[in-house]
């Protein structure tokens, strides 16, 4: 199973890629468009700020040959950003657009509640999920963000809870989002990316 | 549901080897970072700390490589810190493998890094270590690696800290590291309130107590302590479990 990692420069791609290689999966890293149209399975990591994310899709020409491939049904994982970007807009970067694959938008989590949403939380799924198949429902996951789709209109498998109800794990027919990093969830996470896997395969 | 208290490791290196002192001075080996960084992943650590306490510019290459071999051992996330003056320093241990970069020393002088920080790689990513000592009704911040006092107040530093871009505050007790005499709750609690951000406590850690004290009356969100995981005075699977059985919400290991 070929695994092409789009890596726009964000943080977290090589160890998205070494958990990948962990469990067995052939990995490509790449930011031209090309590879994208080409691929076989996406997964977009991505940590840091929501513009810099959809600037640098723009900018490497990424954008509309992933809207295309995942409209084609290409299996595609969003990993933190990479869920977020899934939606229409983000409240961290007003005005511009997201992939809007989905519908919905990212607000910002609320101020009552220490901010960033850092560590380890556990969630609720709500619908049968392709992704959390096999996981312990008690089982924790690793988060690090400020923002986070908190109306997603049906396309939540799983909610987390800080300050508010948000999306934890979205699925829509070929695509998934993880607001948690499951590179750096310890068992549980490798779960989560075997599951997406065998989806792909 | 709530967030987990985390139980964080932490390993003090000079070069590719980890060491440890007491409040700050009289190093001693304390172990192979690699090897400790496999064992806490396993044993259930919610994250890993590596700070090069030399910071010496010619070892640099070596703490970098210290960071890709301990970052290829982890499922779980790693700050690193020592030595980071500049963005370029930054961009290094990230591409390296750590998630978060610790500041201190040169953001007291220079605060607008952890701004470019922040920007750059998210507030998420920046930890601002406050060395804390205590003089008189307050607490000063100390830099140098705990040497210098940089005549500042450690709460109003935390709070610009935080306006500046941190993520999260690494608070350390100078007066308590190294001690084991538990940790400074006071210290922590007043930090914790202070600011909107995680605060990880360290610094005086020995008992499973003292964890369950800073939990519930410091309000840290994480705590960090070094030689009583690297001597096996504690291991963090059954502190966990002490901590369970005291109510305090944490990750158990499978």
């Amino acid at each position: 199973m070929k695994v092409t990692i789009i890596d726009y420069g964000a943080g977290n791609v090589p160890s998205v890629e070494r958990a990948l290689q962990r469990l067995g999966a052939d990995t490509q890293r790449t930011n031209i468009a090309d590879d994208v149209a080409a691929a076989r399975a996406l997964v977009l990591p991505g940590v840091g700020h929501f513009a810099a994310l959809m600037r640098a899709l723009g900018t490497q020409n990424i954008r509309a040959a992933l809207i295309s491939a995942i409209q084609k049904g290409v299996p595609y994982l969003g990993i933190c950003l990479g869920l977020q970007a899934l939606f229409e807009s983000s409240e961290e970067a007003p005005g511009l657009k997201g992939l809007g694959l989905l519908s919905g938008n990212v607000s910002a989590l609320p101020a009552n509640v220490k901010l960033p949403h850092m560590g380890w939380n556990q969630i609720a799924a709500k619908l049968d999920s392709k992704l959390l198949q096999g996981i312990d429902p008690a089982a924790y996951f690793y988060f690090a963000h400020s923002y986070a789709a908190l109306r997603s209109n049906g396309s939540t498998i799983a909610t987390c809870c800080h300050g508010t109800s948000f999306a934890a794990v979205v699925e829509a027919q070929n695509i998934f989002g993880v607001q948690f990093h499951p590179e750096k969830s310890g068992d549980a996470g490798a779960r989560v990316l075997e599951n997406f896997l065998r989806i792909a395969a | 549901m709530s967030l987990a208290h985390r139980i964080i490791p932490c390993l003090d290196t000079d070069g590719d080897r980890v060491v440890k002192g007491v409040k700050f001075v009289g190093l001693r080996d304390a172990g192979d970072p690699v090897a400790l960084a496999a064992r806490y992943n396993a044993e259930g650590a919610d994250e890993l700390v590596v700070l090069d306490i030399a910071a010496a510019r010619d070892r640099r290459p070596t703490f970098l490589q210290t960071i890709r071999r301990v970052a290829a051992e982890l499922s779980i996330p790693l700050t690193a810190g020592g030595g980071i003056r500049a963005l370029e320093d930054a961009r290094a241990v990230v591409r390296a493998g750590a998630d978060k970069i610790a500041v201190n020393t040169a953001v007291v002088a220079r605060p607008e890094l952890i701004s470019e920080l922040s920007r750059e790689f998210g507030a998420q990513a920046v930890v601002l270590a406050v060395d804390a000592k205590r003089k008189g009704d307050h607490w000063d911040v100390m830099v140098r690696g705990g040497r210098e006092s940089a005549s500042l107040d450690a709460i109003e530093w935390a709070r610009a800290g935080v306006s500046h871009g941190a993520g999260e505050i690494l608070l350390t007790s100078v007066d308590r590291d190294g001690t084991q005499c538990g940790f400074d709750v006071a210290l922590t609690a007043a930090i914790s309130k202070a600011v909107s951000v995680p605060v990880i406590a360290s610094g005086g850690a020995k008992l499973p107590e003292h964890f369950v004290e800073i939990f519930r009356e410091g309000a840290a969100d994480a705590a960090l302590a070094a030689s009583i995981f690297h001597d096996e005075v504690q291991s963090i699977r059954t502190l966990k479990q002490f901590l369970a059985a005291n109510r305090i919400e944490v990750r158990l290991p499978c």
